[in-house]
């Protein structure tokens, strides 16, 4: 067998045979000993993905070896082996962090249930990434999302269960709004398979209703401004390690459907002059980005505030993706990798004051910078990360947006990305203020430092944030390498399809 | 007028279920309804998938004797899943409101959500 | 109360072998006909819905034990994934069945979706055996009996 070229299958069969493996462990640490060794192979593979992909070019693998169009095709080009790499990336390093606050955060009996629905979860997630099959998309999008409704309805608080319900209900209702598309482009074409029906472009354009249901099925998933009620309290009240893996991919892998399927299948700016989609979603982005963060100012829950701050930061996504331009969708790129990691980062700080003090509120983190040094240092590299101060991650992102409004001619956009940057330091603010400067309330129990296990895999993506953000060509030559392969070099502004 | 709706009578079909469990979904307050709402919701676009792929003349997909025009099966077989996928929501969608009658003691979402400002 | 009601209880038992016959047509018909592994799951598992509504739930656990029809549920799941992962190691792509036979690649065709299909059927009847009992096991207060 030649190990190398069955990567891509590889790539979701490890998680996918893991996950029934880990439902007859069901003793909880052997099921936490087994998933971890699962979910850092699976990160293995997709860095051997990434770089065969950089060396040779995209992969196309044919699952029962069925040509494509008519089997199911794998396809892997930089852009899914750059999402492979931060979706199995984050899902590794969460696995340390897991044992400890799983253990306080979920009943004893449904431990391994956690362990079992965390690992199919990462199989739907890097499914819909490497898939290239529209069909297939959809099956693998139901089972990350149905896997997640019982992962967030693990949590002990009882509005964790309606959250989850809510949830749901409109996950549901997003999914079968994708199929719905699905079924009216099979219609016309008569392929599903996304490289082949690129090939149809002409055809597609006349298909507005199909991207229609597509584009808002696949909004409600990504959380796009007036379709994110479900998040924020999936978020707050699921057990944190829950929320720092999916707050860091889910979202993350719904906004690389997005593109895919405007840019790679619907051929992007081309199909943008036709339909004019891109202004209803700028729109609505920006709107998200400044109304997220004005909620955000206001929470009294900490994991719900940070919950509203990711619907802005959706915003800024969904602005890069709607510029039309290369440093537009290379910012929307390389914010989807930043974002995962400082988000992950802040929500795994969070989860690291709630193991050691039961933080709830952000009233509870005061006196904690005393405490926790180390834990609320990493959580200011994410505040920082956030606002977008120079040398963090944020920076980063927030710098090639910018030059994409620019390039657009758009300039009062910059206006907008400065003034959502603003509110970003004021709820910021409000978690440094609390950390640092409130006096520590009297008849506390002693607080200590949380255990390493927790704070290594905590610092690893506190210190990427700050890794990257120095070093930023390392994403941000990919991210352009891929916006330039979906839209045309760099300056033009115009190209098609594939 | 009255042929092209009859010619397009399954999409009218399908339309008027997915509304109606649509509609259910949103004005219910009951969460067992809203359930019953996004199956029916889903149900109908099973029936889009399975009428379109129904060719005029053609019989089941097995291959006999004397045959020559099939109907399309991908669809089927796309909705089986689809149909899987169906009854795994459901059934997680009651088991959850199970969970939420025993932690709140009903189902009704006002009531709900009045105990759920209580606790913020 | 059901339990006491002699016809409801003979012809049951009657009727359920005859059900699992049928769950076993429909699985191993598939090949030629309709029929295959949903399908086949389904009625079979309707066999033990029909058991658990005339003895009850506790007697129906009884007859499949939890940790059977656990085992089941992800038999079926390993034993679809396992013919895929055969199919590495025997040369060919994930799931690709021709390469099962090295004679005859109809042959590793037939033998692939066989026991593919076996696999579903396993994970659906034990899904939907698990789910009736579950639900059937639950008091209106949510917690179970």
């Amino acid at each position: 067998m030649n190990f190398e070229a069955h990567l891509p299958a590889l790539q979701v069969v490890i998680p996918l045979l893991a996950a029934p493996l880990c439902f007859l462990l069901r003793q909880k640490s052997l099921a936490w000993l087994f998933s971890t060794i699962v979910t850092w192979l699976t990160f293995a593979v997709s860095v051997m993905l990434l770089a065969a992909v950089r060396e040779n070019g995209p992969i196309s693998y044919h699952l029962g070896g069925w040509e494509p169009p008519w089997g199911i095709e794998y396809y892997v080009d930089t852009l899914s082996a750059l999402i492979l790499v931060i979706v199995s990336g984050i899902g590794a390093v969460v696995m340390p962090f897991a044992r400890i606050s799983v253990e306080r955060e979920v009943e004893a009996e449904r431990i391994y249930v956690f362990y079992v629905m965390y690992l199919l979860c990462l199989t739907g997630l890097l499914g819909i990434t490497i898939t290239g099959d529209a069909f297939n998309l959809f099956v693998f999008l139901e089972i990350s999302s149905l896997s997640s409704y019982v992962l967030i309805s693990l949590g002990k608080d009882r509005r964790a269960l309606t959250a989850s319900f809510r949830y749901l209900i409109m996950g549901t209702i997003g999914a079968t709004f994708y199929v719905i598309g699905i079924g009216a482009l099979y219609m016309m074409t008569g392929t599903l398979n996304m490289a082949d029906l690129a090939t149809r472009l002409p055809e597609l354009q006349k298909m507005e209703a199909a991207l229609a249901f597509i584009l808002v099925g696949l909004s409600l998933k990504l959380a796009l401004f007036p379709l994110h009620l479900w998040l924020p309290n999936a978020y707050a009240f699921a057990p944190t390690v829950v929320t720092v893996f999916l707050a860091a991919t889910a979202t993350k892998v719904s906004v690389y459907a997005m593109i895919r399927i405007v840019y790679s299948v619907f051929g992007g700016t081309a199909f943008f002059d036709h339909v004019g989609i891109d202004e209803t979603t700028m729109a609505l982005g920006l709107i998200g980005m400044i109304a997220g963060s004005l909620v955000a100012i206001f929470q009294r829950n900490v994991k719900r505030l940070l919950a509203y701050s990711s619907i802005s930061q959706i915003g800024y996504m969904m602005l890069g993706f709607s510029l039309g331009n290369v440093f537009g969708l290379a910012a929307a790129i390389v914010h989807i990798i930043n974002h995962a990691i400082m988000k992950a980062a802040m929500f795994m700080a969070i989860g690291c004051a709630t193991n050691q003090a039961r933080v709830v509120s952000v009233d509870d983190l005061a006196g904690l910078g005393r405490r926790m040094p180390l834990t609320m240092a990493a959580m200011v590299v994410g505040c920082l990360s956030l606002i977008g101060v120079p040398l963090t991650v944020g920076f980063v992102s927030k710098w090639y947006l910018l030059r994409g409004a620019f390039e657009a001619g758009l300039w009062p956009i910059a206006f907008i990305i400065g003034l959502s940057g603003l509110l970003a330091v004021i709820y910021s603010w409000r978690l440094i203020e609390a950390a640092y400067f409130a006096k520590e309330p009297e008849g506390r129990e002693e607080v200590h430092e949380a255990p390493p296990s927790m704070l290594i895999p905590l610092w690893i993506l506190a210190g990427l944030c700050i890794l990257l953000g120095t070093n930023a060509s390392w994403t941000l030559d990919l991210a352009i390498d891929v916006a330039t392969a979906l839209i045309g070099p760099a300056g033009t502004g115009q190209g098609g399809g594939q | 007028m009255t042929a092209e709706i009859f010619s397009t009578f399954n999409y009218w079909m399908v339309i008027m279920l997915m509304m109606t469990g649509f509609y259910v979904v949103i004005a219910q307050g009951n969460l067992v309804k809203k359930i019953f709402g996004l199956n029916i919701f889903q149900v109908s676009v099973f029936l889009f998938y399975i009428s379109m792929g129904k060719v005029a003349g053609g019989t089941a997909p097995i291959l006999a004797d004397g045959y020559s025009v099939y109907s399309n099966p991908l669809p089927h077989v796309l909705i089986l899943t689809a149909i899987v996928v169906g009854v795994a929501t459901m059934a997680l969608g009651l088991a959850l409101v199970i969970r939420i009658k025993a932690a709140y003691g009903t189902i009704e979402e006002d009531e709900i959500e009045k105990l759920e400002e209580k606790e913020q | 109360m059901i339990r006491r009601e002699p016809v409801l209880r003979v012809s049951s038992k009657l009727f359920i072998p005859f059900i699992m016959l049928f769950g076993l047509y429909v699985q191993f018909h598939g090949d030629f006909g309709p029929g295959g592994g949903f399908q086949a799951g389904a009625i079979f598992a309707a066999a033990f819905v029909l058991h658990a509504i005339v003895f009850g739930v506790s007697e129906t656990r009884r007859v499949a034990p939890p940790w059977l029809i656990r085992l089941v549920l992800a038999a079926g799941v390993l034993l679809y994934a396992g013919v895929g992962v055969a199919s590495f190691f025997m040369g060919g792509n994930f799931l690709d069945y021709g390469v099962l036979d090295h004679h005859d690649p109809v042959h590793g065709q037939h033998l692939g979706i066989l026991l593919v299909e076996a696999g579903v059927g396993l994970t659906v009847a034990g899904a939907m055996i698990t789910i009736f009992l579950t639900f059937a096991a639950c008091r209106i207060d949510g917690k179970p009996e």
